[in-house]
């Protein structure tokens, strides 16, 4: 059977779409490094973050999801009613039957014509509903969708995602680019069967490959979606003010960043997982938050992200003049992050709903 | 379990949709068939701000079942800009003493899970400190 | 309208009774009061209870208790009105005399609150607030009433430590009570030392819930002219509502049924409330006490605990208050509060409360509150010499 060929590479829809309103969401608690170091190691040093955002004991992906959602469409400006997809995407829903969306919708106002299955793809869970939405309005199907890429993810015990497995995330609405406060040039996604972390049904925690989720899973997919999306776009990292990655560490996104050209400079207003950890589904997604809130008209942006099993989608922005007088009308991803009450690993292991009782 | 009880209730325990009497313009939170004010027919939707301040409050550690794992919390009344007065828990306190007439805005929380870890989620309003931009 | 008067009193121990259910509680308090009024026969018999179907799983008590004492064919139900329920069923019994309809009944509030444990509990007794809009919200009646002291202390600033003075009588009172659940004075600086167990509430600051009966047996005076002891008649008798859920109050501090229950009870008597010799009041919450005084007009709002610290509510004060010992020395059986209140002042009016005795005591006013008074009900006892 020969390869079918695509008359496209990359993913544009025929009516050009674009970010209509974004919101982010961090909860308030961190658990530094060094507390969980301190309980596994018997010595409090610094791990692969700082410290990491810890959601309360009344807050799940639906709660956040829900102020990050209202946040974007404060800037969107639409009412709840114009959306036509309501579609979360995170790897600690609240349900494993019964979506996420219906609930985020009914919240925040939505009406009943509307799409809210959640979505599943570890990391990039948020980034696939982003996608998805992307062709549900280029295709005229609908004018605006909400995207929302959210996590309250976890760690096992004593295990080195401890030191990283946050919560937090973002919300976008897509709608007509002409409407945009940033227009979406193209996305690329790719995918392959790579099994460098999972959990299986039914597991609280979930495995890994150690250091296979390296070179074979995280480098090799974000490099790939990077740099097919820049060769078809005609464009070198140079081209770009700013880029995001997943960040599931301090390190691993700095590298990925040099390996695709890029410098420190254009990666640093995105690089939040130092002070709020991995936020998994959110993870890119409030990396580009947090670059909105600062980019200037005429700014491009690259966002890459990379969700286990394996994929990444590389998208391509394009800020407009639109953002200043919208990026206000919400808190921004720097409030969220400055709000901060520090918690030692007893009260994050109650939080987290980690003892069993 | 509860689900019919809970299900009627969402728009008021999600995102504080009250009611607005055409008669006497008063705003009502919770809605009723009968305006409390004027004793008129009370039925058009009216969303609250969700903007108050702390009219009173008290911290409990005996709490009733289904609370008792979230011991202890902050059980306020706040008083909403529109003018009702509503019963509800405080959160992401932090550090931050309450006081009467501290400003706290609404947020949508889980209130408690519908028996136990296989009932339905409950979800509904409190009240935090205001986040400032 | 007939007059009604009290013949047989009787009352269980206030307690947590393991051995002891609830129809047995019942029961005896029932039988108590027969035999006191000399077995008379009976048509009707009123039952006020709040959490028989919630905690003991058991409705239908009017039938239950009737069966339980033998009573056959009569009329019987359940009359609720939160932790007012035995005082409610006392005002029920007081209209089918009055009426003319029934020539006799016995009254009963019981409660039997230890037929379950844990925070089971916590939410059956937040039945009485309102479910949809307080309980739902991790609201109990404790927290309504740390809800009403925080308010309080704001409007009536005054050291924390004066609203003791409440809880320190009601333990003195309790002392020569045979049938109060705790009999030990309490000192002074015990209340202000003492841990917050539900900030801004402490442990003096909240009445334990426990297991009661107490009964009454109300007839017209013709049918008690052999009754050996003095008669006691019930000279008013008043029920009012307030909004149910605290943040619909008007003013979260106002208890505004309290006085109009209080105005009511007074008009049918002919009398003022500055004409009572003593008062019974639901104690409940050591903060009901000051709220219920102002709202009646015995104190100046915000003023209630410092007159209380001047000894004005003392047993030989200006108006003796809970001169057995209240809730808080009773302890709170709910439902059957209400009832140990009338059973009290009966004493009272009989010269039969032996230590407690007070001295002057020919007419009495029991103010019984269902939840932080959501209902009141308001009865005027007086000493009927022939």
């Amino acid at each position: 059977m020969t390869e079918y060929q695509n008359e496209k590479v990359l993913l544009q829809p025929n009516r050009p779409v674009g970010v209509i309103g974004y919101g982010a969401y961090v909860p308030r608690y961190r658990l530094p490094s060094t507390e969980v170091s301190r309980i596994w190691t018997g010595k409090a040093s610094m791990g692969p973050v700082k410290e990491k955002a810890v959601a309360g004991l009344d807050e799940d992906v639906i709660t956040m999801s829900i102020e990050a959602a209202r946040n974007a469409l404060l800037r969107a400006g639409i009412p709840a009613t114009a959306l036509r997809a309501v579609w979360v995407g995170s790897e600690s829903h609240p349900y494993a039957v019964k979506p996420t969306g219906t609930l985020v919708a009914e919240a925040i106002g939505a009406s009943t014509h509307i799409n809210a299955g959640d979505w599943e793809f570890a990391c990039k869970a948020g980034t696939e509903a982003f996608v998805a939405s992307m062709g549900l309005v280029g295709s005229g199907m609908a004018d605006y969708a909400l995207a929302i890429g959210m996590d309250t993810a976890q760690g096992r015990p004593g295990d080195a995602l401890e030191y990283t497995a946050a919560s937090g995330g973002a919300a976008y609405i897509l709608g007509p680019a002409d409407q945009a406060l940033a227009t979406i040039e193209a996305a690329y996604s790719y995918v392959s069967d790579t099994p460098d972390f999972w959990r299986r049904a039914g597991q609280t925690y979930p495995s890994h490959g150690q250091r296979f989720t390296g070179e074979p899973a995280y480098f090799k997919h974000i490099t790939e979606a990077g740099t097919r999306l820049m060769k078809e776009l005609g464009v070198t990292a140079a081209d770009f003010q700013y880029a995001i990655f997943h960040q599931p560490n301090t390190k691993f996104p700095q590298r990925v960043a040099g390996m695709l050209g890029f410098t420190p400079e254009q990666n640093k207003p995105g690089l939040l997982s130092p002070v709020i950890g991995n936020t998994y589904a959110g993870a890119a997604l409030i990396g580009l938050t947090a670059t909105l809130d600062i980019a200037q008209p005429g700014d491009r942006i690259l966002m890459v992200s990379f969700g286990s099993g394996a994929g990444s989608d590389a998208i391509a922005f394009r800020v407009t003049d639109a953002i200043e007088e919208r990026r206000n009308k919400a808190l921004s991803t720097a409030d969220y992050i400055a709000r901060r009450t520090e918690i030692d690993y007893a009260t994050y292991v109650r939080y987290r709903g980690k003892l069993e009782m | 379990m509860e689900i019919p009880r809970h299900w009627r209730l969402k728009k008021q325990r999600y995102a504080l949709v009250g009611e607005v009497c055409p008669h006497c313009d008063a705003r009502l939170f919770p809605p009723r068939d009968v305006c409390p004010e004027c004793g008129g027919e009370a039925k058009q939707p009216y969303t609250f701000s969700g903007r108050g301040e702390v009219y009173s409050f008290t911290i409990m550690h005996d709490a009733p079942t289904g609370y008792d794992e979230q011991a202890p919390y902050t059980v306020a009344l706040v008083k909403l800009v529109e003018g009702p007065v509503i019963t509800a828990q405080l959160t992401d306190l932090g550090e931050q003493p309450v006081e009467i007439g501290m400003p706290v805005e609404m947020v949508t929380r889980k209130i408690r899970q519908d028996g136990d870890a296989s009932g339905l989620l409950v979800y509904g309003y409190k009240f935090r400190p205001v986040m400032q931009q | 309208m007939r007059e009604v008067v009290i013949t047989g009193i009787g009352q269980v121990p206030v307690g947590e009774h393991w051995e002891i259910s609830l129809r047995s509680l019942a029961a005896r308090a029932i039988q108590a009061a027969r035999h006191d009024a000399g077995d008379p026969e009976i048509q009707a018999l009123y039952v006020g209870n709040l959490l028989a179907p919630t905690i003991s799983h058991q409705s239908n008590l009017g039938t239950l208790l009737s069966d339980t004492v033998a009573l056959k064919g009569i009329e019987s139900w359940t009359v609720e009105a939160a932790d007012a329920s035995g005082a409610a069923a006392l005002r029920m019994g007081y209209l089918a005399i009055a009426s003319g309809f029934v020539d006799t009944a016995v009254v009963v509030g019981v409660e039997k609150y230890t037929d379950m444990v844990g925070p089971r509990l916590e939410s059956a007794v937040s039945q009485m607030t309102d479910y949809d809009w307080e309980a739902v919200e991790g609201l109990t009646p404790t927290a309504q009433a740390g809800l009403l002291m925080q308010r309080y202390l704001h409007e009536f600033p005054q050291p924390r430590e004066l609203l003791g003075a409440f809880p320190l009588l009601m333990h003195a009172n309790a002392v020569a009570n045979p049938n109060a659940m705790f009999r030990k004075a309490v000192k002074p600086g015990a209340y202000a030392g003492a841990e917050p167990t539900n900030p801004p509430l402490n442990v003096y600051d909240t009445a334990p819930y426990a297991d009661g009966a107490a009964a009454v047996i109300l007839t017209t005076p013709d049918r008690a002219q052999a009754f050996p002891r003095p008669l006691v008649r019930i000279s008013g008798s008043s029920v009012v509502i307030d909004r149910l859920a605290l943040h619909d109050r008007p003013w979260l501090l106002g208890f505004e049924a309290v006085s109009h229950s209080l105005e009511r009870a007074c008009r049918t008597a002919g009398i003022l409330p500055t004409d009572v010799d003593f008062l019974e009041i639901s104690d409940t919450f050591s903060i009901f006490a000051p709220l219920v005084l102002e709202a009646a007009g015995f104190a100046p709002r915000g003023r209630a605990a410092q007159l209380a610290a001047e000894g004005i509510f003392n047993q030989d004060g200006r108006l003796p208050l809970n001169a057995m010992g209240g809730s808080k020395g009773r302890g709170h059986p709910l439902a059957a509060t209400g009832m140990y209140q009338v059973v009290e002042a009966v004493q009272q009016l009989r010269g039969e409360a032996g230590a407690s005795q007070l001295p002057r005591a020919r007419r009495g006013m029991t103010i019984t509150l269902g939840g932080p008074a959501s209902t009141v009900v308001t009865h005027i006892l007086e000493r009927r010499d022939a």
